[in-house]
């Protein structure tokens, strides 16, 4: 499935609920669900730190599809987190870098982007990108 | 108890109150907006919003300069001002009495100005673990600079300074002491008489930052014999941008000047500047005119209102909050000092603030959540953050009540 698609799905999922309450039931679901990462990972030079919410982010590249995993200490943002990972992960560099990510405004979560947050959520986007960059640099 | 007793008998027309107010009848996500972040900034009644509104619509010109009709009337205005806030203080003359971009700014002239006079290497300066950044960093940087060291009292448990440890702090090496009058994450009134007695037997100056204490409580800088105080308008009611810097005049005259310019000297040549005369050699540039006017519009309000009816009104919100908060299970207080503000912070087990903080924005309910710019004082706790609930007088118990059954249905969501 390309990016685009799954933040199709996304969407669609997200249309489902009649209102916010259900929304974000969804969304701590979601985070409950993420495959927590292990501790060792959890590095200081892996976490994303926002003002409010911690990310761990890691990736490696397996058959030239990057593959993230990630964590948070917040689950709502963890909630966002599994989402983001369920759009890029095992993308190739060039599809994550030019993903617009414009499904996080349809399902009407954008306060989550907005930078006054600082949830680490913007943050940990950024860095899946710059990740991506990377390892396209590398090849 | 008496007194509290008297004032209950006359309590505070909340009604008329929040009617002053325009943005508490605002829907936020739908819900009827109940605002608990005063600690970060109040709301502002129209009394203030007019006076600034007017400002731009009939007085506006620059102060201290023109000769004409306009300049002259709002330089007026803008020194009266500045007077509203001495007597509020109840500070010696209006010359103690400086405008600044707020607390922050007050902090850093101080440790700035007072460092490359006063502090040398291996001198000390004193904190407290409860400080908010804002009165940890300018000294950090100073005592970096001078090579100086910056000492910290230590809180207990409950989050009151330990008098002992201060005590023992104390030395000839200390040149100043910078202390929160009121802690902006713990409510945690300080005993700032005693800690500037004890500091003037040793002939050390005290700053005070006040920020969390002018919304709630009276200042008496003679009184409590402060040598400087600071605070930001936008906490009092008043406008965002301007705030106060008060400092005994001995002080101030021996303070060299911070930032620099128009408004700041008596001669300018290119060999040598005379300053002016305190305040205004603090006062580079143009000022925040209208926030000066906001400012003092917003200290008449309180005024009007009276601050001992108005800190008997939160003690009773901070007690009945505070009670409802405990019956919840899993809650815990940070911050329980026997003498405290309308300022609740507290975690729940098993549960990030900020995810707390997010479902209670669904439900229109404004807390902050975080670090509250006091990561030592986290760090003391071993906690990543706090969710906290600082009530002002147009708060009510029924917010209270909403509140507390918001949180219950968020921990619900959220375990």
């Amino acid at each position: 499935m390309s990016i685009e698609e799954t933040e199709n799905e996304i969407v669609e999922e997200f249309e489902m609920f009649d209102d916010w309450m259900q929304k974000y039931e969804h969304l701590i679901n979601l985070g409950k669900s993420l495959p927590m990462i292990s501790e060792e990972k959890k590095t200081e030079d892996r976490i994303i730190k926002g003002c409010q919410s911690r990310v761990w982010l890691n990736s490696e590249l397996k058959d030239g599809k990057v593959v993230f995993t990630a964590d948070s200490d917040a689950i709502i943002t963890k909630g966002m987190v599994a989402l983001m990972i369920r759009v890029l992960s095992e993308h190739t560099p060039d599809e994550i870098i030019d993903a617009k990510l414009g499904f996080v405004e349809k399902i009407g979560l954008t306060q989550h982007l907005s930078p006054t947050r600082s949830n680490g959520l913007v943050s940990m986007i950024k860095q899946m990108k710059l990740d991506a960059l990377a390892y396209k640099s590398k090849r | 108890m008496n007194k509290q007793k008297t004032i209950s008998e006359t309590p505070i027309d909340i009604e008329k109150i929040r009617a002053d107010f325009p943005i508490l009848s605002k829907k936020v996500n739908g819900k009827k907006l109940i605002y608990f972040d005063n600690g970060a900034t109040s709301q502002k009644p129209v009394q203030v919003i007019d006076a600034i509104a007017n400002y731009y619509k009939d007085q506006n010109a620059n102060i201290h300069r023109g000769v004409h009709t306009l300049s002259q009337e709002i330089t007026v205005l803008y020194e009266k001002a500045r007077a509203t806030v001495q007597k509020h203080l109840n500070a010696k003359s209006a010359n103690e009495i400086v405008f600044t971009s707020g607390t922050t700014e007050s902090i850093n002239l101080v440790a700035h100005s007072f460092a490359k006079k006063f502090i040398n290497k291996g001198d000390e300066v004193i904190v407290t673990a409860m400080e908010h950044h804002s009165n940890i960093l300018p000294w950090q940087q100073v005592c970096e600079e001078r090579g100086a060291l910056l000492k910290v009292v230590p809180i207990n448990n409950e989050g009151e300074l330990i008098m002992e440890e201060y005590k023992k702090l104390l030395s000839d090496k200390t040149k100043i002491i910078a202390v929160a009058h009121i802690s902006n994450t713990l409510g945690t009134v300080n005993p700032v008489k005693e800690i500037i007695k004890l500091a003037h037997e040793k002939n050390i100056p005290v700053l005070l930052d006040g920020a969390q204490a002018v919304p709630h409580t009276s200042v008496d800088v003679q009184e409590l014999d402060a040598d400087f105080y600071c605070f930001s308008g936008h906490k009092l009611f008043g406008p965002t941008g301007v705030g106060i810097l008060y400092g005994k005049e001995k002080w101030l005259n021996e303070l060299p000047p911070y930032k620099v310019g128009g408004g700041t000297i008596k001669t300018v040549t290119f060999e040598k500047t005379e300053y002016a005369d305190v305040p205004l050699r603090f006062e580079a540039g143009t000022p925040h005119i209208e926030g000066g006017i906001g400012l003092a519009a917003a200290i008449d309000y309180v005024n009007d209102i009276g601050l001992d009816k108005i800190a008997a009104y939160e003690h009773e919100l901070l007690i009945y909050a505070t009670a409802a908060l405990q019956k919840i299970e899993g809650v815990k207080i940070i911050g329980t000092a026997k003498n405290k503000a309308s300022v609740i912070s507290f975690v729940v087990e098993g549960i990030h603030a900020f995810d707390l903080g997010t479902i209670l924005d669904q439900l229109g309910i404004a807390v902050r959540t975080g670090h509250h710019c006091t990561q030592p004082l986290m760090a003391h706790y071993c906690i990543q953050g706090t969710v906290r609930a600082a009530f002002a007088f147009y708060n009510t118990k029924e917010e209270i009540d909403e509140f507390i059954k918001g949180l219950e249905r968020a921990i619900a969501m959220l375990k």
